[in-house]
C-alpha cells in the first residue's frame, strides 16, 4: 500500500472510531428498503451528510462535481472502516448506487453537475420508478406513458413499490414513449424526474412488518422537463439493464458505504450459546451445529467468491457467473439465516419488537420479514435463476 | 485469496493436457482396463515434473507447495483421468513429512522423476480416524513381522513402494515397504463404485520387514494429520473439477434435447435446480482455492481445507445426481456420463471423510 492510501487508511479508521454513532434508542433499519419512520430518515440522512463531509463516501468520484477526486482503492478502505465500526446504512441508496454511476457514465455535463452532490450529501433523495401494478418481473411491458409535448414529457400512469417514494425529489422513471414501437422493449425509455411537480401523488403503502417504507406514485397529466431522458427516446430498456446491474452488483462505479447491513453469524453464535432447551446450551444439539457449520461454510465460500471474481484466470470459464449470482446467493442467505435464527429461539420466538422478553429485541424476525426485501426487490431470486441460466449456462430463455 | 503464477501456468497446462490425454472415450476404455491408466501417458506426467511439484528442490523437486497440486488435481478431477497422481501425491507428502532424512534422500527423488508410491492406510474397521489401526508390528529375529489387513491402498501394483499404517509396541507409526516384497497372493483388487479406480486390500501377515523401514515415530500424529488434510484438499479438488464436468455435460444436453416441441433447457423445472448446481459449484471453487493458498496455515488450512472438501462433496453429489435425473431414461443407462460423475462423488466422499463428516470437525473447530 502506498503511503498515500496508508495515511486515508488511518484517517478512515480515526474518523469511524469517534464518529459512529451510538445506536439509537430506536431500532435502525438493516436496509435502505426498511426506512418506515421519519426519525429513522432524519437519523440516516444527518448520518450519510457526516461521512460524505468526512470524504469517506464518493471518495472515487470525480471532484469537479463534489466527489473525492480520489480512487477506487481510497473508498473501498473508507467502506471496509465503515463496516469494521458497524456504521450504518446509507439512506440515498438508489442515488449513490445506481443513479450516481449511471449519470457519471452516460449523463449529460449538466446533469452531473446538477444531481451528483445532492446524491452524496443525502440533500436529494431519488427513487425509482420501474415496476408498475401489472408489471413486475416483467419490467419490459411498462406501461406508463410518456408523451411529448415541446420541451416537457406529460406523464400518465402509475409505478408501485417506489422505495422511499414520498422522500424522493427525483425518480429514475421507466415509461413507454411509443407504444407502436415494433417490439415491447423498443417503446421504453429512461427519464430523470423531477417528483414534485403536479400531477405526481405518492400513497404510502404499508410493509409486512407493519411499517411504511414504499409508496405507490400515481401520474396524472404530470408535466416534466424533456431534458431528463437518458440516452436517446426509446434506449429506456437499456439504461434501465445497466441501471439492474448497479443495483445488483453485477457492475462497478457505486459510490461506496453500503445500503444493506451484513448480518453478523457471529451473533447468531452467541445466542445459540445463551439460549438453552432442556436444560442444556442448544449449540449443544448436534442438529443445530450442523445448520451453524453450514452458515459459516455458505458466507465464507461468498467471501472468497468476491475475491475469486477478481482474479480472471480463476474465473475464465465463466467470468460473469460469480457476479451475476452474488445478488442471489446472498440474499437468500441472509434470508435463510434470519429464519433459523428466529427458529433458534424456541417459545420466545413468539415475540417481536419492542417486547421486553423477546431476543435481542426481536431484531431476528423482523429481520426475516425484511430479508424478502432484497429477494424479491431488485428482481426476485427466480428471475435471477432464469438470468443465471440463460446468460451465463446458456440455456434458452423460459418465456 | 491470491494464487501464484506457478498455480495459474499449472492451471492452464493441466486444462489442455487433461483435456487432451483424457477424453470420454480413453475414459470409458480404461474402465475394462485390470491397470486402470494408460503407463505411456503416466510417464508423460512424471516427465511434465507433476508428481515434483510439492517436493523440496534439494529432492529433485520443484519446491512449491501442495497448494500447487491442485489445479492439476481439479483438472484431473475434470476430465475423470486416472492415474496413480493422487495416491503418489500423498505419499510423497508422507515422506516428507514423517520419514528419515535418508528415506527422503532414496525416496523423494524417485518419485520427482514419475515413479509411483502407494498409501495403505485405510482397514476393516471403517474409520475415518487415521489413528484407528490394528495392523501390528512385532519384533522377530530379523527385524519385524507385519500382521493385519489393509483396505482401499490405491494404485498398489502400479507403485514402487507402499507406506503403511501399523501399530508397533501399542504406538501408531508409519513404514515403507517395497511392493517388490509383497507376494501376488497378499493382494486383491477391490471392486469400487467408481470404475476408473482402482484399489486393493493388501495382507500384510507374514511380511518382515527391518528396523530401516520405519519412519520417525516421534512425527508419526503430525504425519497423520498432514496426510489426512493433503487427501482433503486434492480430494476437494477432483470433486470440484468433476462438478465442472457433469454441469457442463447436462447444460449441453438441456441445450438439445427437446420435448413438446421446446429445448428441455427452456423449462424452469430444469433450469433452476442447474442454476442451483451451478452455484454450488462456483461456492466449491471459490474454497477450493483459499484452502489451496491457506494450506499449511496453522488453524486456518485445516478450517479451509475442510470446508473445501465438505462444500465440494455437496456439489458434486448434488450436479451428478440432477444429472441422471435430467437425462431421462438415457440418465438411467451405463452409457450416459453421469452416473461416472455420481459414482466419482461417492467414491471421494468415502475416502477421508464426506461431508457430514467435516461439517462435524468443523463444528468443533468454529463453533468452540
Ligand atoms: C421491499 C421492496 C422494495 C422495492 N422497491 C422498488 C423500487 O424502489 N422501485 C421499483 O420499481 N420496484 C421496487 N420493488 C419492486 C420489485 O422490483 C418487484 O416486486 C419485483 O420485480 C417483482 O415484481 P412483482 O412484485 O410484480 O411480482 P411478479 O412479477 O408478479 O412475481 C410474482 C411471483 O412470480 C414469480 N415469477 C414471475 N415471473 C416469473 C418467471 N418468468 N419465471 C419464474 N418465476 C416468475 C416471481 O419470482 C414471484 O415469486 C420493490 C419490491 C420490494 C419487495
Amino acid at each position: 500500500m502506498s503511503a498515500e492510501l496508508d495515511e486515508y487508511a488511518r484517517a478512515a479508521e480515526d474518523w469511524f472510531a469517534n464518529n459512529t454513532p451510538a445506536p439509537p434508542d430506536f431500532m435502525l433499519p438493516l436496509t435502505f428498503m426498511e426506512v418506515g419512520t421519519d426519525q429513522q430518515f432524519d437519523f440516516l440522512r444527518h448520518w450519510q451528510r457526516a461521512v460524505y463531509e468526512a470524504g469517506f463516501l464518493g471518495a472515487a468520484w470525480p471532484s469537479a462535481y463534489g466527489g473525492g477526486g480520489l480512487s477506487q482503492a481510497h473508498q473501498d478502505i473508507a467502506t471496509a472502516a465503515m463496516r469494521r465500526h458497524h456504521g450504518p446504512i446509507m439512506l440515498n441508496a438508489i442515488g449513490l448506487n445506481w443513479t450516481g454511476p449511471l449519470l457519471l457514465d452516460i449523463g449529460t455535463e449538466t446533469h452531473k453537475k446538477k444531481y451528483i452532490k445532492g446524491i452524496l450529501s443525502a440533500e436529494d433523495i431519488w427513487c425509482q420508478g420501474f415496476s408498475e401494478p401489472d408489471n413486475g418481473s416483467d419490467l419490459g411491458n411498462a406501461q406508463l406513458r410518456a408523451v411529448r409535448d415541446g420541451d416537457t414529457y406529460v406523464l400518465n400512469g402509475s409505478k408501485i413499490w417506489t422505495t422511499h417514494g414520498h422522500y424522493a425529489k427525483y425518480m429514475i422513471l421507466l415509461a413507454r414513449t411509443n407504444p407502436d414501437a415494433p417490439n415491447k422493449y423498443a417503446g421504453l425509455s429512461f427519464i430523470l424526474t423531477p417528483m414534485k411537480v403536479d400531477g405526481i401523488e405518492t400513497r404510502k403503502i404499508r410493509k409486512l412488518t407493519g411499517e411504511h417504507g414504499f409508496t405507490q406514485t400515481f401520474f396524472n397529466d404530470a408535466r416534466i422537463p424533456a431534458d431528463g431522458l437518458m440516452g436517446a427516446e426509446g434506449d429506456g430498456w437499456k439504461v434501465a439493464m445497466q441501471t439492474l446491474e448497479y443495483e445488483r452488483n453485477a457492475r462497478g462505479g457505486q459510490a461506496g458505504g453500503y445500503v444493506l447491513s451484513d448480518v453478523d453469524p457471529l451473533e447468531v453464535l452467541q445466542m445459540a450459546r445463551d439460549t438453552k432447551r432442556g436444560g442444556k446450551p442448544i449449540i449443544e444439539d448436534p442438529a443445530v451445529r450442523a445448520q451453524l457449520v453450514e452458515f459459516a461454510i455458505e458466507i465464507q465460500a461468498l467471501n472468497m467468491g468476491a475475491q475469486r471474481a477478481k482474479i480472471p484466470p480463476l474465473v475464465q470459464d465463466r467470468p460473469h457467473g460469480i457476479p451475476l449470482m452474488s445478488k442471489l446467493a446472498y440474499t437468500e442467505y441472509v434470508r435463510r439465516i434470519h429464519e433459523f435464527a428466529t427458529q433458534l429461539q424456541g417459545p420466545k420466538a413468539a415475540y417481536y419488537v419492542d417486547e421486553p422478553n423477546a431476543i435481542d429485541n426481536g431484531k431476528w424476525p423482523r429481520g426475516y420479514m425484511n430479508a424478502f426485501s432484497a429477494t424479491i426487490g431488485g428482481g426476485t431470486s427466480q428471475i435471477q435463476r432464469n438470468i443465471i441460466g440463460d446468460h451465463v449456462l446458456g440455456l434458452p430463455k423460459s418465456r | 485469496m491470491g494464487t501464484t503464477p506457478e498455480q495459474i501456468d499449472l492451471l492452464n497446462v493441466a486444462t489442455s493436457f487433461c483435456r487432451d490425454k483424457s477424453p470420454i472415450a480413453s475414459v470409458r476404455t480404461l474402465l475394462e482396463n485390470e491397470l486402470g491408466y494408460d503407463p505411456a501417458v503416466w510417464q508423460q506426467i512424471g516427465d511434465l515434473g507433476w508428481l515434483a511439484i510439492a517436493i523440496p528442490e534439494h529432492y529433485g523437486g520443484v519446491g512449491l507447495g501442495v497448494g500447487e497440486i491442485v489445479p492439476v488435481m481439479e483438472q484431473m478431477g475434470r476430465t475423470l483421468f486416472a492415474t496413480p497422481f493422487l495416491s503418489t501425491s500423498m505419499a510423497a507428502q508422507a515422506i516428507l513429512k514423517g520419514g528419515y532424512e535418508a528415506q527422503k534422500q532414496h525416496l523423494l527423488p524417485a518419485i520427482a522423476a514419475g515413479q509411483a508410491v502407494s498409501m495403505a492406510l485405510g482397514e476393516h474397521n471403517n474409520e475415518w480416524d487415521l489413528h484407528a489401526i490394528t495392523a501390528s508390528a512385532t519384533r522377530s529375529k530379523n527385524g519385524y513381522i507385519l500382521s493385519g489387513t489393509k483396505t482401499l491402498v490405491l494404485d498398489l501394483p502400479s507403485a514402487a513402494h507402499v507406506i503403511v499404517s501399523v501399530k508397533r509396541d501399542g504406538q501408531s507409526t508409519l513404514l515403507v515397504l517395497p511392493t517388490a516384497d509383497i507376494a501376488a497372493t497378499a493382494i486383491r483388487r477391490e471392486r469400487l463404485i467408481d470404475e476408473t479406480k482402482r484399489a486393493y486390500e493388501l495382507k500384510l501377515d507374514g511380511i518382515e520387514v527391518g528396523e530401516d523401514a520405519f519412519f520417525d515415530p516421534d512425527k508419526t500424529a503430525d504425519t497423520l494429520a498432514h496426510i489426512h488434510l493433503v487427501a482433503n484438499l486434492l480430494g476437494a479438488a477432483e470433486l470440484c473439477g468433476g462438478t465442472q464436468a457433469v454441469i457442463d455435460y447436462t447444460v449441453e444436453y438441456l441445450n438439445t434435447r427437446k420435448q413438446f416441441g421446446k429445448v428441455i433447457g427452456s423449462y424452469q423445472a430444469l433450469k433452476h435446480p442447474m442454476v442451483n448446481a451451478y452455484i454450488e459449484y462456483e461456492k466449491a471453487r471459490s474454497l477450493l482455492y483459499a484452502a489451496a493458498n491457506s494450506f499449511g496455515e496453522q488453524g486456518v488450512g485445516e478450517i479451509a481445507t475442510r470446508m473445501a472438501k465438505a462444500q465440494a462433496d455437496t456439489a458434486l453429489s448434488f450436479a451428478a445426481d440432477r444429472s441422471i435425473q435430467f437425462h431421462g431414461g438415457f440418465g438411467f443407462t451405463y452409457d450416459c456420463d453421469a452416473q461416472l460423475y455420481r459414482r466419482r462423488a461417492i467414491f471421494t466422499a468415502s475416502q477421508y471423510g464426506d461431508a457430514a463428516f467435516h461439517k462435524a470437525k468443523l463444528a468443533d473447530l468454529v463453533l468452540s
